[in-house]
């Protein structure tokens, strides 16, 4: 396991004037031409749709340009159901991304699983992947998504990509080990063959 | 002359019942070791020249367990009709209808997979969605809805993928 370090250029005070100057200029750059990876799975897909189109516009804050290619991607918005036959490729997709990229769970199905308590279902996307923000809704409007960027871009601001290259500090969550996300997978679903068979009365029971 | 009158005579000396059901569509009720001749009959006899699907009900616990429902219809009377099996769950097996009605393989398989129900005579009965080494029947009344393992071969591949990653390797040594 490798260690987790955490940057935060706003409370340490060896970084010098230049790195935080430049990391403004380059978090400026990137907060303001996020291009998202429409990685719509069902009905949430059509208001991420609506979301791109002339009503709603997320060009007025720079993430209009989807792009279809991971390759050309730093903000995936998994926008659906993840199912997980689906979970393979999700991740796939992931990590064929550049750093740097967030991730944006869109809707109640990626964000938990939402109605679908099933065993097919992914419950929640942070199972698999990093999420930095997580949209209620079924589907969440346009506008709460436009929201969701807006927060992000602030998370963004808060980010210290130059001084951390000048200290050598490993940002992010990832395992080195592994590579994957540590975040705890949710605890609600079962993953051990050893899961209690209840008979058909007893489920209702607890 | 009518859908029932029309069963009843294609279905001369065969044992079958009429049963009600909910949303009024003609439901007959055969033993399953009738099943395959009731259904030949309906199509070469009743004209029902189409399978529309091949699934079953979980009566867990009532025995016996599994109701088999086939359900066919006829493009020439604008006509339906629904065939009930009871199968029992110790060991359910059930007739294919493959050479009847070649489009009921994957029906069939379907029907394997959810429910475990095995069709003897179909040659290529194998899981359908489910992986191909899965033990249980996910739509089974005792199977619980958050599954079994749901995430088992995401894990497979994902330990694959970090196997054969340079940076995993990298940072082992």
């Amino acid at each position: 396991m490798g260690s987790l370090k955490h940057a935060d250029a706003h409370s340490s005070s060896d970084a010098g004037f230049l790195a935080t100057r430049v990391d403004e200029l380059v978090n400026w750059g990137r907060k303001n031409s996020l291009w998202p990876m429409p990685l719509g799975l069902s009905c949430c897909g059509i208001e991420l749709m609506a979301m791109i189109g002339p009503k709603f516009d997320i060009s007025r804050f720079g993430a209009e340009a989807a792009r279809f290619s991971p390759r050309q991607c730093d903000l995936m918005i998994v926008a659906g159901t993840l199912t997980w036959k689906m979970a393979e490729a999700a991740r796939t997709i992931y990590d064929q991304m550049p750093d740097p990229k967030w991730v944006i769970a869109m809707g109640v199905c990626s964000s938990s699983g939402g109605m679908y308590d099933s065993y097919s279902v992914v419950q929640g996307v942070d199972m698999i992947l990093p999420v930095d923000l997580y949209v209620p809704g079924c589907p969440p409007r346009p506008d709460a998504v436009i929201d969701a960027i807006l927060k992000l871009q602030k998370k963004i601001e808060r980010e210290s990509p130059i001084k951390n290259l000048m200290a050598g500090t490993v940002v992010g969550e990832y395992d080195e080990g592994t590579q994957r996300f540590v975040r705890a997978p949710n605890q609600a679903v079962p993953t051990t063959s050893s899961h209690e068979v209840l008979a058909p009365g007893e489920y209702e029971k607890r | 002359m009518s859908t029932i009158e029309r069963i009843q005579a294609g279905l001369e000396g065969v044992t079958f019942k009429v049963v009600p059901s909910r949303e009024g569509m003609t439901t007959i009720e055969v033993s399953i070791t009738d099943a395959k001749e009731t259904i030949r009959r309906l199509r070469d006899a009743c004209g029902f020249e189409t399978n529309t699907f091949v699934t079953a009900v979980d009566r867990h616990p009532r025995e016996p367990r599994y109701e088999l429902a086939w359900q066919f219809l006829s493009y020439r009377h604008n006509d339906r009709v629904r065939v009930h099996a009871a199968v029992r769950g110790d060991a359910p097996a059930a007739p294919t209808i493959i050479d009847l009605f070649p489009g009921a393989a994957y029906s069939e398989r379907e029907c394997f997979d959810m429910f475990g129900i095995v069709f003897e005579g179909h040659a290529g009965l194998k899981r359908l969605l489910m992986p191909e080494d899965y033990d249980h029947f996910p739509l089974r009344k005792d199977f619980p809805h958050q599954g079994i393992e749901p995430d088992r071969l995401y894990r497979e591949w994902d330990r694959r993928r970090r196997e054969r990653s340079p940076i995993a390797e990298e940072s082992e040594s």
